[in-house]
């Protein structure tokens, strides 16, 4: 009988489904049941959740989406009829009552704008015919229009209508209006430290380090008399090397185009060091498509090689791996070279000293930037001991162009 | 047949499966071959390890048996595994391969721009692997039973622990050559013994015991409803299939991924002449194996019954490694998508996170397949193959053609394949086989267009809910790649 173990089989599903349903009622209903505190204490509550709730939306500064969302919070904050947010140009959000003053608002609020004083006006009394403002907002309710500075500009305005404009009304909204061009002033900030991380890839492309390109003109050199067909070869890889290096476009690049640059960038090593350079490569072709940042990898080689072999006597060995790790691509850099101070390392990684090893905090923190902080370089390393990178980067990246 | 040569046959499966798994990227390379360790699969690596991942049970040992019970009719199963590529070439491949994204729950939430989207994406493909999974176990219940007389369960259970032990211990790493050598080695061992059971009868002259168009059960031929609304299954349902996609992304650019697909075809329709063979061979000298209700295991059965002796125990020894092979391969590619699924949106990523979710996406399947019996193998594989049509399907087809798919419309629509599909499937399942009427035995030619239909509708009706990205992500599907700076 085949039917009835399929037919108990769905049963179970079913049973299983409906204990985890009453559980997860259940366990709603209890929370619901416990203690909150105070009333003061859960006033507080109230004012922080919806502070940092606004907070949230105001993260990218002040525009439309964020504006629109973030005033609904700010309202509760205040306790006032309608609440409005502009800057410089225009109304950015309105939210509730008295939309009919919306058109006039931004003439309302042209003296806080350009004077950045807050302005406090009364309900009932019209505005003036040419565009002047009198003193009234024209509508049922009374205004207090609050300036919001980032540092000495004036960016935006906030805007709170109640019926009547109390002293109790008009310091509370001067102090949203601070509170939010702290926030505007924080994305500010956000937005500045993206631009310094583009400045910093910027200057790491263009940082192929002058020891580098000197060494490699000499190695080619040293080749044109006894080995003209090999220096040639060497000269065109430094080409190929150095457009890869200098190209303009996109930020990101395929794990196969970083390992092509590697190689180029470790043949012009070759040239220089000689038999003194090992390497092996165990690479899983499922992950050769991964988009990873641009120069990601190379500086973790150039790493290894300055920083791991150079100092070291002998021949040394480099072994670069990339697997597939479930939803990620593990690529991993070992070298059995000098090796490095963990201490001094993590100092540099945070950037509180500038050591040799600028390549290295300058991938770290565009992988933290990019990925999220759980995807930073895991380095494993003491001195004598050589020297393991290893970097987990997302398979999945429908965001990024390669 | 000698159970100790089946039990041989099984180890030396499995064994060669972890050691490739293992070993099959540990050879040094020195720069010199960096050149060739950077550059990507080849098409045709590619092609044999999508054709390896993608014949299961129900290709090896169902539509031969399928095709000894009812002829002609059951040719439409390979007909329409086939002619899925079809459709996965010239809609899907080379789009979704631009996609980035490396799931189908990746690829929706990047398309709509929706994590409600993501997950009930990410809840149907878990169905759908789990629904994919169980006939593969039965598949192996049956093979072990029938050859070495062991009860069933040790089938299902070999399949399984086996499976788990090589995804967790990392012994997929290298899956694409796996999966490669699974293909080669499915077809070996169905194209020997058959090409050497020919020779035989030939040599022998053994005479035919029954016309090839006599029908050994008796039972009625399928209508036109069953034969359109399973065509419809096979050829949509291939679209979404979960491990399929997966290795489209082994190929570096789209163009590569379509030549990838032309190969699959061809490669899929050499093999499914020799389960076509096997069919025709044993209604004509063993119709026998039809009338005892082993039809599944005929493929197993028939070296034995037409060459016996050492040359018979041989051959079934290969068939039985090749089955294996069926089992491991789909099961094992299954395992590991839905791993990724599982992990990444229920435990957060992380290697612990996956093996965990190899096993929990493993252990599932093998409860259910232990508390069912099995049913006709490419009949049920057929069923999923509706369920993947009137969900997963609509979703990608949408996705990549229409600009106004909504996060509503393709949740809706999901939940109604899914429903009307499911639903179907359970209400046959209880009434039985035999009381089943036609149209709700093969679901697929109505609940396809339902579930499109739905779709459409409400996308329709959520005009303002087309995600603001959808240009850029289409422009990303539908533009040729630039070709990569470092092919010279």
């Amino acid at each position: 009988m085949p039917d009835s173990p399929l037919l108990t089989a769905a049963a179970v599903a079913v049973i299983a489904m409906a204990i985890a349903v009453v559980v997860g009622v259940g366990l709603k209903v209890l929370r619901s049941f416990r203690d909150l505190g105070t009333d003061a204490e859960r006033a507080t509550y109230h004012t922080l959740h919806a502070a940092s709730q606004a907070g949230q939306h105001l993260r990218r500064g002040l525009n439309p989406a964020g504006a629109a969302k973030a005033s609904r919070h700010l309202r509760t904050l205040l306790g006032c009829e309608a609440l409005a947010l502009l800057d410089t140009s225009g109304v950015l959000a309105w939210d509730g009552a008295a939309e009919e003053l919306k058109p006039q608002l931004m003439r309302l609020a042209e003296g806080v704008l350009a004077g950045g004083r807050t302005a406090v006006l009364p309900a009932g009394q019209p505005a003036g015919p040419n565009g002047a403002p009198k003193d009234g907002t024209g509508g049922r309710l009374a205004a207090v229009i609050a300036p919001v500075r980032a540092g000495t500009r004036v960016v935006g305005a906030v805007a709170a209508f109640a019926p009547s404009a109390g002293a109790g009304l008009v310091r509370a909204t001067g102090e949203v209006a601070d509170w939010v061009a702290a926030q505007v002033e924080l994305a500010e900030l956000d937005a500045s430290r993206t631009l310094l991380m583009e400045a910093e890839v910027r200057a790491l492309r263009a940082q192929i380090s002058p020891h580098f390109i000197y060494n490699s003109l000499n190695a080619i050199a040293s080749f044109i008399n006894t080995d003209p067909a090999r220096a040639r070869e060497l000269v065109v890889e430094f080409a190929d090397f150095t457009r890869y290096s200098f190209r303009r476009h996109g930020d990101f690049t395929t794990l196969a185009e970083e390992l092509r640059c590697i190689d180029r960038y470790l043949l012009l090593e070759r040239a220089r060091f000689g038999e003194r350079v090992q390497v092996s490569l165990r690479v899983a072709p499922e992950v050769l498509s991964t988009v990873i940042p641009f120069l990601s990898l190379q500086p973790l080689v150039e790493n290894a090689v300055r920083h791991g072999l150079e100092a070291k006597e002998g021949p040394g060995h480099i072994s670069i791996t990339a697997n597939d790790a479930g939803a990620f691509a593990e690529v991993t850099i070992e070298d059995d070279g000098v090796g490095m101070d963990p201490k001094q390392l993590q100092s540099m990684l945070a950037g509180h000293t500038d050591g040799e090893h600028v390549g290295l905090r300058n991938v770290d923190a565009r992988l933290r930037q990019v990925y999220g902080n759980d995807h930073g370089l895991v380095i494993e390393t003491a001195p004598g001991e050589g020297t393991l990178i290893t970097m987990r980067v997302p398979k999945s990246q429908p965001g990024h162009d390669a | 047949m000698n159970p100790g040569v089946a039990l041989a046959a099984l180890a030396v499966v499995s064994l060669a499966t972890a050691v490739i798994g293992f070993y099959g990227l540990r050879i040094s390379r020195t720069t010199g071959d960096f050149y060739v360790a950077s550059r990507t699969v080849r098409p045709w690596w590619n092609a044999s390890a999508i054709g390896g991942e993608y014949l299961s049970a129900a290709s090896f040992l169902g539509v031969a048996g399928l095709i000894l019970l009812s002829g002609t009719d059951a040719l439409w199963f390979p007909v329409g595994y086939t002619a899925g590529y079809l459709m996965l070439l010239l809609f899907v491949a080379a789009p979704l391969r631009r996609s980035g994204a490396y799931t189908i729950p990746d690829f929706t939430e990047a398309r709509l721009d929706s994590r409600a989207v993501r997950r009930v994406t990410s809840l149907v493909v878990v169905l759908v692997g789990w629904l994919y999974i169980v006939p593969q176990l039965h598949g192996a219940a049956l093979t072990i039973r029938i050859t070495t007389g062991l009860p069933s369960w040790a089938g299902s259970v070999a399949v399984v622990v086996v499976v788990c032990l090589t995804v967790v211990a990392g012994g997929m790493r290298s899956i694409t050559f796996v999966q490669a050598f699974q293909y080669w080695l499915k077809l070996t061992a169905l194209a020997v013994p058959i090409l050497f059971i020919i020779f035989v009868l030939a040599g022998n002259g053994t005479p035919a015991l029954a016309p090839p168009v006599a029908n050994p059960t008796g039972l009625a031929p399928a209508g036109l409803y069953q034969n359109v609304s399973l065509l419809v299954a096979l050829l949509f349902g291939t679209l979404g299939l979960p491990h399929v996609l997966v290795r489209f992304y082994t190929n570096p650019d789209g163009q590569s991924a379509r030549r990838t697909t032309l190969i699959v075809l061809g490669l899929l329709s050499v093999f499914y002449l020799f389960p076509t063979a096997y069919g025709l061979v044993g209604r004509i000298f063993a119709p026998g194996l039809a009338r005892s209700g082993q039809a599944d295991a005929m493929v197993l059965l028939l070296p034995g019954e037409l060459v016996g002796g050492t040359a018979g125990d041989l051959l079934s020894a290969l068939v039985v490694a090749g089955a294996f092979a069926a089992f491991l391969s789909t099961t094992s590619g299954l395992v590991v998508s839905l791993a990724g699924v599982i992990s990444q949106d229920v435990l957060g990523g992380g290697v612990d996170g996956f093996r965990l979710a190899a096993v929990v996406s493993a252990l599932v399947p093998l409860g259910f397949a232990l508390m069912t019996d099995s049913f006709a193998l490419a009949g049920s594989v057929g069923l999923v193959f509706a369920f993947t049509a009137s969900t997963v399907c609509p979703v990608l087809l949408l996705g990549i053609w229409w600009r106004g798919l909504t996060d509503a419309g393709a949740i809706a629509g999901m939940l109604t394949g899914g429903v009307l599909c499911g639903g179907a499937m359970v209400v046959g399942a209880m009434a039985g086989a035999s009381s089943t009427p036609a149209w709700l035995a093969q679901p697929a030619a109505w609940t396809v267009p339902g579930a499109f239909a739905v779709m459409v509708m409400v996308s329709r009706a959520t005009v303002h809910r087309v995600p603001k990205t959808m240009s850029r992500v289409m422009t990303r599907l539908h533009t040729p790649e630039r070709p990569l700076a470092t092919e010279r």
